[in-house]
């Protein structure tokens, strides 16, 4: 056994950088994609937020309405809405790896998952915003 | 005279020097040559002190994986050409200890390896004389994560790996992912007990590089993201079901 110690202390161990993601453009993509995970978290704030003012009434929710106006808001919920798109985006073209979708004998193509995908997101997207205006 | 090309390789022998270098060697750019043919060309011809791993030339043992030019590949399987007018950079697979020159140490992933028990799990012993049928399509179910070769090429590739050497690693999840889809197995629940703790499928973040980078095509990331759908599933029958923790 110590034998074997001594051989393994004399292997050479290379040790990761901390900005080792940026060496390649995929991890690249990869770390934006985790770090666009914040504006997803930050958007379910927003709206815990809207629905908080909602519930304490009309005063209320017109002072959340007048903070949302201001200039850096808008900015910052631009930023944040790109954000969103790319992590959204990534995620769904990255659907079909986890969901093996098997009709019959035959498995159902990775486009026809990544369309369904979209296709769910547009249609709640829809019914959110028609529950909006009208 | 013939056209060169540059190698810079990666040196270590402990008995020489605590600390690694690299050594350059210039070899003739020969259009059939892949790296091997050029690793070989030195050890022969140039430096017989230089080490590693090699057999079948041909893409299936999988002992001559290295990274060239920081991408981990099959050296048998990569031409010299591509890399024309160099230099070229040969250095041992990434995120695994090196013993000597490009030699690394895989006795981790070996061990990863029994973990995930790689073979076909019976309940019981059946009949040696009785046939396990199995249709076409149940072969196709499990057949591409049966194309590895044990290469460590993924393991080269994952940060996670480099990150957290615990995490048991893409190829091996692949591997448990064969056994799993195929209809003769009943080891599922095994397989799902030692690799659903803090080392297996959900250390792995999707980075999706292990796939990028599997000579055999066998996609390993998409094979642990199916793990963990499989994996989210168990856990919610085991919490809603009285009965799901004995399925």
């Amino acid at each position: 056994m110590i034998q074997q110690d001594v051989t393994i202390s004399r292997f050479y161990k290379r040790k990761m950088p901390i900005l080792w993601w940026t060496k390649r453009r995929s991890h690249i993509r990869f770390i934006v994609r985790e770090l666009t995970s914040l504006p997803v978290a930050y958007f379910a704030v927003v709206l815990l937020f809207l629905i908080r003012a909602l519930s304490q009434g009309p005063e209320a929710y017109a002072a959340y309405l007048a903070t949302m106006r201001l200039p850096a808001m808008i900015l910052l919920h631009l930023i944040a809405f790109a954000g969103l798109i790319f992590h959204s985006i990534t995620w769904f073209n990255l659907a079909p790896k986890a969901m093996v979708i098997k009709v019959g004998k035959n498995r159902v193509p990775d486009t026809m998952i990544i369309l369904a995908n979209y296709l769910g997101w547009i249609v709640v997207s829809v019914v959110i915003a028609w529950f909006f205006i009208s | 005279m013939d056209k060169q090309i540059t190698l810079e390789i990666f040196r270590y022998n402990p008995d020489e020097a605590p600390e690694p270098g690299f050594q350059s060697y210039e070899v003739p750019l020969n259009k059939d040559w892949v790296i091997l043919d050029a690793l070989n060309y030195i050890k022969d011809q140039m430096d017989g002190t230089l080490s590693y791993r090699w057999s079948c030339r041909m893409g299936v043992c999988g002992s001559c994986g290295m990274m060239v030019n920081d991408k981990p590949v099959l050296t048998c399987a990569t031409f010299l050409e591509k890399f024309a007018p160099g230099p070229i950079r040969i250095e041992p697979l990434e995120n695994f200890p090196v013993v000597r020159d490009l030699i690394i140490d895989m006795s981790d992933f070996l061990t990863k390896l029994q973990k995930v028990k790689p073979w076909i799990i019976r309940e019981e012993e059946g009949s040696l004389e009785e046939e396990y049928l199995q249709t076409p399509s149940q072969l196709a179910d499990y057949k591409p994560y049966s194309m590895c070769i044990n290469c460590m090429l993924c393991y080269a590739a994952c940060p996670v790996y480099g990150l957290e050497p615990d995490f048991v690693g893409p190829a091996a999840l692949a591997l448990a992912q064969r056994y799993n889809m195929d209809n003769r197995d009943q080891g599922n629940q095994q397989r799902m007990e030692a690799l659903s703790d803090d080392h297996g499928m959900w250390q792995c973040t999707f980075v999706g590089d292990c796939s990028a980078v599997c000579p055999k095509n066998v996609d390993p990331a998409g094979a642990i993201q199916r793990y963990k759908v499989e994996g989210a599933g168990h856990w919610w029958k085991s919490l809603l079901l009285p009965w799901g923790k004995d399925k």
